[in-house]
């Protein structure tokens, strides 16, 4: 940089930096620094309420009142519960509907938006809507589509169709309230499971297809033994997912029914904040949300062997 | 061409059967009704709803409750009144901008962690950095449903009860697993020579992550940055248990908890409300679909 002056110093000192650069150089500090603030916040705010929430769930906490172990009298009330069974029963309900039928109809979205088709950019842009809107705001509505007196699948299927004469009413009694709120789940599931298997599915090799043409299949035959097979990794991540979000839903639930008619919709989530904050039994909520613990266990767990298979954790490409 | 074409055709009618003709106007009629009339049948429902939302947001009240005289479809009267309502007698601009400021405060914290915890785990490559990855990982999966209560309880002691802060040290739980997973496979696209000369020529480690690696990771960025934002703007356990006044809430709590007073539900209101919160994550969405769509996509794939 001196090559201006007339003295041109070939030996020039490097600068030595200052000992801030020098430390933020020094590779175990850096690494150190660079980690603090995502495990910090993840310590602070997900790893220790998870270890406070197993804590609580065998306390007698409630809010504004700090509470002693009591073991496990709170499970021991909640098996009791009929409430909390009927919770139970349709959280595994609802998981197992919605999930089929998320999975069913993504499936069959995203092989119809793997075809040659026109404007498949923007399809896929509206496709993924329901995705991006607020849950609430879309159960909102739901809520107003799913209303007794005002409804306009009723307004359809009575007025315009003629099917039956009485308008329909979901949300008044208990299995029309489960199945509405299902058929909800779904409308907003599709889309993520839609466009995440379209791009598995374009990352399979259309060789693959031509040869199996060649060789004289099916449709059939090309979808069971290569379309599947192949879909299979990232279908079972995204099951996972999907499983864990669809078992822990609150929203949807919450904004529609609130757990009504007569608790028969409340899942694990719902019942859990509903004796929890606004009940005031913290520790109670707590328990119920302690007993969702061994579903999600069993669900990651089933997403790390899937996972595993494909070796992608240790930062290797081998796919 | 053309000529050739045309006369090649009618010869190849006669000579042949009119099979191939056939078939070609079979697979046609295929293509519509396994392919076009599915694909009508997802959109038509999948884009119901907000059909719903707008036409009812914009009817006026006597055309709302009468199925009979009105077709419920369309509008014959349009009204601002809803919206009006909305925005001049309720707390609605206020929840718009507390929702706004909470959303851009998480996910500038959560981006400014995942970067740096996905640079540490991709680049630096630390012993164990692998396992420190898959806790990370991990962290995703733990849904919010069973930390609120605990987080409740500790946003009380902590004194952040009905503040927006409470949201924003909270939203990263979920927002840094996703943002650092992401950023780790956009960081794991960028040759490592580059940083190798970059090092050769005395860069420091910082001057490499900021000269070197964030400018070619924009991409994943942006992607981090869109997802994190829409889903703190859609994030609603914790604002509805951590917020408690009026004025503070966020727009999803805001509507569903402000809004719906007694038994005689305001559903033009509702809906007003449902359309302009559904609107800011729309519109932003709109821009970058290509990045969303990537990011999702990308984070599955990896």
């Amino acid at each position: 940089m001196d090559a201006t002056t007339s003295a041109i110093v070939w030996t020039k000192q490097r600068p030595q930096p200052s000992w801030l650069v020098r430390l933020f150089d020094w590779k175990p500090f850096l690494i150190f620094a660079c980690m603090l603030p995502a495990i910090g916040l993840l310590m602070v705010f997900l790893t220790y309420p998870l270890g406070l929430g197993i804590w609580l769930a065998f306390t007698d906490a409630t809010i504004g009142r700090d509470g002693k172990w009591i073991g496990l009298e709170n499970f021991i009330w909640l098996a009791e519960d009929p409430i909390f069974w009927s919770s139970v029963f349709y959280s595994v309900f609802y998981t197992a509907v919605a999930t089929v039928g998320k999975f069913g109809l993504g499936l069959w979205l995203a092989l119809l938006l793997n075809n040659h088709i026109p404007f498949k950019s923007l399809l896929r842009a509206i496709v993924l809507l329901p995705w991006i809107v607020p849950t609430v705001l879309s159960a909102i509505a739901f809520w107003w589509i799913y209303d007794a007196q005002f409804s306009v699948i009723s307004w359809f299927v009575v007025d315009v169709l003629g099917l039956r004469d009485r308008y329909f009413d979901f949300l008044g009694s208990a299995w029309p309230a489960r199945w509405s709120l299902i058929a909800a789940n779904i409308w907003r599931g599709i889309p993520f499971v839609a466009i995440t298997l379209l791009a598995g599915l374009q990352t399979i090799s259309p060789s693959l297809y031509e040869a199996a043409l060649l060789d004289g299949s099916t449709g059939w035959q090309r979808f069971r033994y290569i379309t599947f097979p192949l879909l299979l990794p990232i279908l079972a991540i995204v099951m996972t997912f999907s499983i864990i979000f669809t078992f822990t839903d609150f929203q949807l639930v919450y904004a529609i029914t609130r757990g009504g008619p007569v608790n028969s919709t409340h899942l694990m989530a719902t019942l859990a904040f509903q004796r929890g904050i606004p009940g005031g039994q913290l520790a109670e909520g707590a328990a119920i949300a302690v007993a969702m613990i061994p579903f999600l266990v069993f669900a990651t767990l089933f997403s790390y062997f899937a996972l595993a298979r494909r070796k992608w954790q240790q930062g290797e490409s081998n796919d | 061409m053309s000529d050739a074409a045309a006369a090649a055709a009618p010869a190849r009618k006669e000579s042949a059967t009119v099979t191939p003709e056939l078939m070609s106007w079979d697979t046609r009629t295929r293509r519509v009704v396994t392919i076009y009339v599915p694909l009508a049948c997802f959109v038509f429902i999948l884009l119901f709803p907000f059909y719903w939302m707008t036409i009812t947001a914009f009817k006026p009240n006597h055309e709302l409750y009468n199925l009979r005289d009105y077709n419920p479809l369309w509008i014959s009267s349009p009204t601002l009144d809803h919206i009006n309502h909305l925005l001049f007698n309720t707390a609605y601009p206020s929840w718009l901008m507390t929702t706004m400021g909470i959303a851009i405060g998480s996910t500038f914290l959560s981006l400014f962690a995942a970067t740096l915890a996905a640079y540490a785990i991709q680049r630096l490559r630390f012993k164990g950095s692998q396992y420190v990855g898959l806790a990370i990982y991990l962290a995703y999966l733990v849904p919010p449903s069973i930390l609120f209560i605990p987080l409740a309880l500790m946003v009380f002691k902590l004194g952040l009860f009905d503040s927006p802060f409470a949201l924003i040290l909270t939203y990263p739980t979920f927002l840094i697993p996703f943002c650092t997973w992401l950023l780790i496979g956009y960081f794991k696209s960028i040759p490592y020579e580059l940083e190798e000369c970059a090092l050769i020529d005395g860069a420091t480690r910082l001057q490499i992550l900021t000269k070197i690696t964030l400018p070619l990771a924009t991409p994943g960025l942006i992607s981090a940055g869109i997802f994190s934002f829409t889903l703190s703007w859609n994030e609603f356990i914790y604002a509805l248990a951590f917020i408690s006044s009026s004025e503070k809430k966020t727009v999803p709590v805001a509507i569903l908890t402000e809004l719906v007073t007694g038994d005689v539900y305001q559903w033009g209101a509702l809906m007003a409300g449902s359309l302009l919160g559904s609107l800011p994550v729309a519109i932003f969405y709109s821009f970058f679909v290509d990045y969303y769509v990537s990011s999702l996509t990308g984070a599955v794939k990896e």
